[in-house]
């Protein structure tokens, strides 16, 4: 699943077997460490080293004055982070849960996307808005939506999620260098259930492009966050059927890689798109639009998507009924599969 | 860190000290009252525990125990009217149960049924609110609604002293004050927001203070004394159904426990500041002054103890009994009605559980 480990360069570190909050600490270790200028802030990320622990021993080694816990307020938060960024600081603004956003989406949507274009690149808001997201982990009301498309729509961010340790630490190095605001979600089912080793050395990965984790030639699997998982599962399970799925991971939403999704629908003709939010105007319907706009000619099915639907995240007991399985991918693949 | 818990509890308005001796008296006839608040503060505890022990052992969703904070909940729900509108953070399940919301349905909820927030009783009372301090605001609006229809009820809106930052909090305070609406907040002040100590909060010394700006008397009492809480409470709420305005209490307590059930408090509070905070916890203090004055006594205890037990086996058998929610319940009250365009999600999701 991932690509081999990079030949290592001097001063690079080996990290066995980390999960994806030990990369996000990792890159954030890494990032304070090379530039002065990045400091952290929000709600229990200092001595409590956040409540999923990604900042932990952050604030010990570089002090209260970079990583800050703040009064509990999210447009406080945000809106902070704005007025730091404009002054050349690079702010990671850690929202506790996604679903606490709202507060805060005021200064990304009004001041954050917009401050370069208003200010004819005068100033700018190279601030990354941290946020663990979506279900499947049991959480109390609030706690497991996935709503990456609300931020998605916004013109002037990048929304980058990342679907594995070693993409949440390249992923989260380059949020950081970005001199454009970021929100770079962390799909918390995952936070601890996959692991790899990790090459520590500061290297990044690209912003602009999508991740081609399985080649294949008879359908395009497309997917982001915790579900790549099931996704790459579902590919698996159709080998055995006899069937070649590609997997492809956005891992930056927006903008979005259409060369990548395109090249490989072209090669495939059939494209299936697998995500957790719910239904309906979402980023897998910008991808069915993309492609046919661009690739119409090319289908020989009709796109289809599996998804979370258009409720509410339902409380823990029932949450399962929500969230699309490996089977709902598969199954809707060997559809896909049967249109001549 | 002792200075936010040894401070306000000396300056802050209290009856019952922590030895269960009295510092101001209480008039007798009041007493029937404080024997009904300390059964109340029993069945809250006993009840909590077994939360707390529900979710370790796999059977419960996250919980945030009010350990600590029992004489808060109690005295709020006691001097609220059964028509006023009582408008809940998430640690409120001592008012709550005051209020008539069942210890079933309080299982309910925290176990993950949003059957548990369609309280049989007070049916005008709001659910849990998981964002912190947006229910100040529904609160204002619940206040209002009265106001317009001219009548003589009161909002109680409840929220935690890392709540009191948010601009949700200000915003309703200066909107109570300058709409004069039937209103109460009461910020249980246990000293921490997860890990976030109080003096990180605010630089104010007291949080009541807050009600200066917005025109409005607040006032400090001591959060482990029920009867200080009470009383500060009904005064309030007295005041706001007669027309005169709304009150900020900040009542000052301590958090015994950790945040929720998912958090290890231990990581950031020191063990000292814990013990010593046990001493002013409010179910031993108010048990002092009952024997003291021969109102209550070792066997009682025991019984009453035994029958708060009762009670929460009965709500947590018939909870572990009751069968989950078929799958499409997620769409059942989405809408009033449901839309014909949501047939065909609904009828994916009975095709892919077969139910
Ligand atoms: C808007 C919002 N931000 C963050 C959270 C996560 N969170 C849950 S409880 C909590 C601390 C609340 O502290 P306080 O208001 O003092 O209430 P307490 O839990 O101590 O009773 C936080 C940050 C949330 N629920 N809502
Ligand atoms: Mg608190």
């Amino acid at each position: 699943m991932n690509a081999p480990l990079k030949e290592l360069q001097p001063n690079a570190k080996v990290l066995k077997d980390q999960t994806l909050l030990e990369a996000v600490n990792a890159a954030l270790f890494t990032a304070m460490g090379n530039d002065d200028d990045v400091v952290l802030l929000g709600e229990d990320v200092g001595m409590n080293g956040g409540v999923f622990r990604a900042t932990a021993g952050l604030q010990e080694a570089f002090g209260n004055h970079r990583v800050m816990d703040t009064p509990l307020a999210e447009a406080l938060i945000a809106g902070v982070a704005v007025g730091m960024s404009t002054q050349g600081l690079k702010p990671v603004a850690e929202l506790q849960f996604m679903g606490f956003v709202f507060p805060a989406f005021e200064h990304i949507a009004c001041h954050a996307a917009r401050m370069r274009n208003r200010t004819r690149g005068r100033l700018s808001c190279p601030i990354v808005f941290r946020a663990p997201f979506g279900g499947g982990i049991h959480a109390p009301e609030h706690h497991s939506e996935s709503t990456e498309a609300l931020f998605a729509h916004l013109p002037g961010i990048r929304v980058v999620i990342p679907s594995s340790p070693r993409r949440a630490y390249g992923l989260l190095l380059s949020a950081i260098e970005s001199p454009d605001p970021v929100l770079f979600l962390e799909p918390k089912r995952i936070y601890r259930s996959l692991k790899s080793d990790i090459i520590d050395d500061g290297q990044g990965l690209p912003l602009d492009t999508c991740f081609t984790l399985k080649e294949g030639s008879d359908i395009t699997l497309v997917s982001w966050g915790a579900l790549v998982t099931e996704t790459l599962d579902a590919a698996h399970e159709l080998e055995a059927h006899g069937i070649s799925a590609e997997v492809i991971d956005l891992g930056t939403i927006k903008p979005l890689d259409e060369a990548t999704i395109l090249a490989s629908v072209m090669k495939t003709g059939r494209c299936v798109i697998a995500h957790e939010a719910c239904h309906s105007f979402g980023v897998g319907a910008e991808i069915a639009a993309m492609l046919a706009e661009k690739a119409l000619f090319n289908l020989r099915a009709p796109i289809a998507r599996v998804t979370g639907y258009d409720t509410i995240m339902p409380l823990p007991t029932n949450e399962h009924y929500y969230m699309p399985r490996t089977n709902d991918i598969v199954e809707a693949a060997i559809n896909t599969l049967q249109y001549e | 860190m002792y200075q936010a818990l040894k401070l306000p509890l000396d300056q802050c308005h209290r009856f019952i000290n922590a030895d269960g001796t009295l510092k101001h008296t209480i008039d007798e006839q009041e007493f029937p009252l404080l024997l009904e608040c300390y059964k109340a503060m029993m069945q809250i505890r006993i009840f909590d525990k077994k939360c707390v022990s529900l979710q370790r052992t796999g059977r419960f969703g996250t919980y945030p125990s009010v350990l600590g904070m029992e004489a808060i909940g109690i005295g709020v729900g006691k001097a609220m009217e059964e028509e006023d509108v009582f408008v809940p953070y998430y640690r409120d399940q001592a008012t709550q149960m005051l209020r008539g919301v069942s210890l079933y349905e309080i299982l309910m909820y925290w176990g993950g049924d949003e059957r548990g927030a369609d309280y049989q009783n007070c049916r005008q009372d709001l659910p849990n609110c998981v964002p912190i301090a947006t229910q100040c605001t529904h609160a204002a609006g619940v206040a209002s609604s009265f106001k317009i229809r001219k009548e003589k009820r009161v909002a109680v809106c409840s929220l935690g002293d890392g709540a009191s930052s948010k601009g949700d909090f200000m915003e309703s305070l200066n909107l109570a004050g300058t709409w004069k609406l039937p209103m109460v907040f009461v910020i249980n002040n246990n000293q921490w927001a997860i890990s976030v100590p109080r003096h990180l909060q605010s630089g104010a010394e007291r949080l009541a203070d807050k009600a200066i700006g917005a025109g409005m008397p607040g006032e400090q009492v001591d959060g482990n004394d029920v009867y200080a809480v009470y009383r500060a409470v009904k005064r309030a709420v007295d005041r706001a159904r007669a027309g005169k305005g709304p009150a900020l209490i900040e009542a000052i307590s301590y958090r015994l426990c950790d945040h929720t059930t998912a958090d290890d408090a231990s990581r950031y509070r020191a063990n000292e500041e814990l013990e010593k905070a046990w001493e002013f916890e409010p179910v031993k203090r108010l048990r002092a002054l009952l024997e003291n004055k021969g109102l209550w006594n070792e066997s009682q205890e025991l019984a009453w103890a035994e029958h708060c037990q009762a009670n929460t086996d009965k709500a947590v058998e018939l909870f572990l009994n009751t069968e989950a929610q078929p799958p499409h319940a997620m769409f059942d009250h989405l809408y009033a009605e449901l839309p014909t365009q949501l047939e065909e999600q609904y009828a994916t999701l009975l095709a892919r559980h077969h139910a």
